[in-house]
Formats: structure tokens, sequence, C-alpha cells
């Protein structure tokens, strides 16, 4: 039901895969199962964000109060080079569904 | 008790936290626990006792060993939310709640065992396996199994314990620690609570810090506590509630600690029993036992209503579109630069990312994820997330006319029927699971609400049951009031669990509360 094109940007936008029938599956289902929210009459309800909508969010001052922990941060990172993280080369879209090694491209 | 026996010098710190230590490794079967931190807890065990032995322990929780779900961070202790995305990450902080705690001398003795990123009801998903209900084996429930059971391996009977938070629920119910923290999104604190046997209380939005528990579902997670009795549980929360400049959803309102009060008079409550939680699939022993309860109020003189929260079918429709929408823009940030798992993949940031998430999440969560991208695309956002969020409000409203009525405090039952065997539940996939389950503890998260279980009775099988107590907002000292009342009238039995050595019980069994009686 879902259109392969559809598939394959959520794939894009996600940045994970269906891997199997199950998965694409998976999505119909859980399409389905939210369409029955349009049973309900909403007409002139606004929408919730939070419970605690009727309270300020409050501010505080704009002071320093922790910080200067760069290398325990570091830590945890697998590829660093002094203090960057070091990421892939980027501004290289992920290649196209007919050249992606994906489940999609066989649908 | 245990903490008074401390303070008389009755059993030392270090010792019980022995006790404890030895007692998960005999219960290892459980599967309860994923990360046990033997070293720091006999430390923190070692500098309880001797603030005890100079008379200045830090509080009611000095040297009481409790457990925190794998979703919290801890310090220099591994924090995986059960999945291999963060197996081996070690926190560089602590999350508030388990800062607090430490603050007050606990003894942390490990992390527990969840669905992977906390995302399931049955404690069943994550990569280190599922949790063992303590009550599959124990005498009650070996007693009422069939008899053709026994030519089986006697293993495959075995129950689940709920989820999401099944370990922390399993770890209290066999007693391996006195208290544990979980998390609530959509009943994971109470529906393992109701399967263990133990008490699981959900506090008010807002009440509770945040910060360091790894988010799923920002509007709607809270930190669970999951004790033995409820005097415990107002112990625990009085520890950690409160303010936390960290966390800006964090109330700045004064919370003041308190002792459950000893209530001999039901008469001045108004219960209400919400007729939508007779749902389709509420097991007839659950609904007997609820009547049973409906009508121990109303002979001791409470006022006991029937009242209408309508859309409380709804409520599993909208958390399922909102808790995907969330999920998937919470799970943006494992893309293994920072921290976690990071796949070998090179070609470019996009496809190393797409790698790493692909190795790193399972099944549920992948499909919480797209799912909830779908819902958020330009076309359907106005459809569905909006919609939804239209309903939330519904939902919420619901339960403000009824509390506005003049009902104190509602009693519903917290799962459909006491726990399946796993072989059965994991017949069906997670979403239908989790659909199925979170029906009765659901709208509470929608409307930001306190609730709480307290284990009621023993079915059939020899497994628990539990009902559930909502409370208003904020009124969690009202709802554990009333829900002492009921623990003291339904005197729930204690779990007599075979497999462990029998001095062991003896200890434990009669130190069944953490705090002073």
């Amino acid at each position: 039901k879902v259109a392969v094109e559809v598939l394959d940007h959520l794939e894009r936008l996600a940045l994970v895969d269906f891997r199997d029938t199950e998965g694409i599956e998976r999505l119909q289902n859980a399409i389905q199962f939210a369409d029955q929210l349009h049973e309900v009459n909403t007409d002139g309800v606004e929408p919730m964000d939070s419970v605690l909508e009727d309270r300020c969010l409050y501010l505080r001052e704009d002071d320093v109060t922790e910080g200067n922990c760069t290398k325990e941060l570091l830590q945890n990172a697998r590829e660093k080079v002094e203090e960057y993280f070091v990421a892939p080369p980027g501004n290289i879209p992920l290649p196209k569904l007919e050249e992606r090694d994906t489940f999609l491209q066989g649908s | 008790q245990v903490s008074a026996a401390l303070r008389a010098g009755r059993v030392s710190a270090t010792e019980l936290c022995q006790r404890c230590l030895s007692r998960i490794k005999s219960t290892g079967f459980l599967n309860a626990y994923i990360s046990v931190a033997e070293q720091a807890a006999l430390r923190q065990a070692e500098e309880s006792e001797k603030r005890h032995s100079r008379g200045q322990p830090l509080g009611v929780l000095d040297g009481v060993p409790v457990a925190v779900k794998d979703n919290f961070n801890t310090a220099g202790i591994e924090t995986t939310c059960a999945s291999n995305m963060l197996k081996g990450y070690v926190s560089p902080y602590n999350a508030t709640v388990v800062q607090k705690l430490l603050d007050q001398g606990a003894v942390l003795l490990g992390k527990t065992n969840l669905d992977e990123f906390a995302m399931g009801s049955g404690s069943t998903d994550g990569v280190f396996g599922p949790v063992r209900n303590p009550w599959s084996y124990s005498r009650q429930y070996k007693e009422k199994s069939t008899p053709n059971s026994h030519s089986e391996d006697k293993d495959s009977n075995w129950v689940i314990t709920g989820g999401s938070s099944g370990g922390s629920a399993a770890a209290v119910s066999s007693l391996t620690c006195f208290a544990a923290l979980g998390s609530d999104t959509g009943g994971s604190t109470r529906n393992p609570a109701a399967h263990c046997g133990v008490v699981g209380l959900k506090p008010t939005y807002g009440l509770i810090s945040r910060h360091g528990l790894i988010p799923l579902v920002n509007s709607m997670d809270v930190p669970g506590i999951l004790t033995r009795c409820v005097d415990d549980a107002a112990v625990v929360l009085g520890s950690l509630a409160g303010h936390d400049p960290r966390d800006s959803t964090t109330v700045q309102d004064n919370f003041k600690p308190f002792e459950v009060p000893d209530l001999a008079d039901v008469s001045k409550f108004t219960i209400g029993i919400p007729k939508e939680y007779h749902a389709p699939g509420l097991s007839g022993e659950t609904l007997a036992l609820w009547a049973k309860a409906a009508d121990l109020f109303k002979s001791a003189g409470a006022k006991v209503v029937e009242v209408s929260l309508p859309h409380t079918r709804y409520s599993i429709v909208c958390y399922h579109v909102l808790c995907t929408a969330e999920v998937a823009s919470n799970m943006a940030r494992f893309d293994g630069l920072e921290y976690g798992h990071r796949s070998d993949v090179e070609e470019s940031t996009e496809s190393m990312y797409a790698a790493t998430r692909r190795e790193g999440f399972n099944d549920v969560v992948r499909g919480r994820i797209l799912s909830g991208n779908y819902f958020l695309l330009k076309q359907n956002y106005e459809k569905y997330f909006v919609k939804a969020q239209k309903v939330r409000r519904l939902i919420a409203d619901d339960f403000v006319k009824v509390f506005g009525s003049g009902v104190d405090v509602l009693l519903t039952p917290t799962t459909l029927s006491d726990a399946a065997p796993y072989r059965e539940f994991i017949r069906a996939d997670n979403r239908t699971r989790s659909a199925q389950d979170d029906i009765l503890t659901q709208a509470v998260n929608m409307a930001g609400l306190p609730a709480i279980n307290v284990p009621t009775a023993l079915s059939e099988r020899g497994l628990p049951i539990g009902l559930q107590f909502i409370g208003r907002s904020f009124q969690e000292r009202q709802l554990l009031t009333v829900a002492k009342w009921f623990e003291k009238q339904v005197q729930f039995p204690v779990i007599e669990l075979e497999e462990v050595k029998q001095h062991d019980q003896g200890v434990f069994k009669h130190q069944k509360s953490a705090a002073s009686s």
C-alpha cells in the first residue's frame, strides 16, 4: 500500500533500513492501526504538546555552571584526532535506490 | 526495617551488600541484571558501614542495596539500554536520580535488564536476552502447574516479567535489592510490577528529573520506582523528587518528602471505577479481583462511584503515533560519531550513519523509527501527528473532568491477566503485544498523572495480579495513603523461592521493608 518511493524516502530520512518484507509489513500495520485516530472528532481541539503546558517555561541566569569535560566526552568516541570527532567525508548523498544495497531494490 | 537494622548495628552494610551480591549470583538464571558493579558496591557498602559506626548515616537509604534500570546513565558503569548500539558505552556522568540515590548512601548493585531502549511490554526484546519472572520458580507457581508440564523440560514453563522495566521488577521481587529504578512511558514500571508482585510507582510527570535517563518519549517518560511495599516507595520518592535545573521539564514547586500516613478510616475518600477499563481481553480473575477491591472500599465506608473516561480506547493508537514520532527524533542521536557502536563503513558520513544504525538497532527499534518518520512526513503531519496531539488533549481532559467531579483516586486493574508463559508471549510481535498490554496503563502517561501498582493477590496459576490506583497531579501523598491502606487489607503473600539457599531466604523474608516501620 505504501509506494516504493515513500519507503525509499523513509529509509533515507531515518537512515535505518527495512531489511525484509516483515519490516515493510510492520509499517503497513502501523499505518493501519494509526488510521483509527480518524474515528475521533477533534473539531475545535487544540493539539497538546506537554502536560505541563499551563506552567511557564522558566529561564535561568546565563552563567557557566559546567563544562571542561573534553577528555570524558572524547573517551567514548572511536575515531578521534586531537580534540575532534572524525567523520567520513560528508556532503556525499546516500546512493540512489538502484545502487544501494537495500532490500527495497527487489520491490 | 533494613534501614533501622543497619542503624542499630544488627547487620553491617558490607554484610548486607555481600548477601545481596551472592543472591544475585544464585538467581542469575533470571537474567535480571546486565551489569553487576561488585567492586564499586562493596566500596560503597564499606563507606556506609564507616558512617554507621560513627552514628552518622546520610539518611534512611544509607547502605541500602538498590538496582537501576540500564537506560539510566551511571558514571563508570556500562549503560547499554540492552542494545548493540550502546554495548560497551561507559557514561561519563550519573543521571540525576542515580546521583541522588548515591548521595543518600544507597549501594548501587548493578544495572538491570530491559527491552531494547525500553520499547516493549515483556522485557524479552533486549540483546542480553529475556528476563524471567522470579515467580516462575516459586513454590506457589510450581504447585499450580498442570501435571503434564512436569514431563517437559522444567525450564520451558517460565513466565515473563512484563516490561519494559522487567529486570528491575525481577530484582526487587527476587529479593536481590530493596528498591529499583525503572522508567515509565506507557506503563513500563507498573506492568512488570504487577506481573512480579511488587509495588510500582509512576510519579507525576515533572516531579522527578529525567536528566540522564536515555529518552524515549520526552513528553511522557518518567523515572519509575519499584519496591516491596508502599512505604518504601514513599521513601525513595522522597529522595528523588524535586526540581532539577538540569531538566527543564521538572516543576519548580517545592517538594516536601513525606511519610505515608496510616489511614484508619477510608470513608472520606471517593474511589472512581472507570468503566472503560473493563477492556476486551481482561481476564475473569482480574475482573473479579477488581470488583472485590471496589467492594472492600465500599464496605469500609468509602464512596465508590462508576465514572467514564470515554477516550480510553484511543489512548493506545494515540500513543502509537506520538511515541514513534518522538522515538524517530530521539534515536537520531545514535550515529556512531560521539559514542556507542560505529560501523566500519567509511565511504561517506551518511552511509556510515546508515550502516551503524542498521547494525546497532533491533527490529523493534528500527520499526518504530521508520513508522515515526512516516507520521512526521509533511503530507502526514496534520493527519497523524497533530491529530494524535489533539486526541491526547481529549484523553487528558477526561481525567480532569473525572477528578473535578469529586473523585480522589481511580481504581483499575494494571494488566489484563497474570504473566504469560514466554513461549506464548513471543508468538505475537512486539507492537501487537504492547498494544494489548499497555491499554490499562497508557492513558495515565498521556495525562502525566501519578499511578501506582499494588500487588493484590495470586491468580489460579499462582502468579501475582496487581491493581492500579491513579491519583491527581502531584498528589502522590494522597495516592500513596490510599494505596498503603489497600496493601494492608490484602496482605499479599511473600514469594517462596525454592532454588535459593535457605538461610538467605530467612534473612530477606523478615526484612521485607527497607524503611523502618
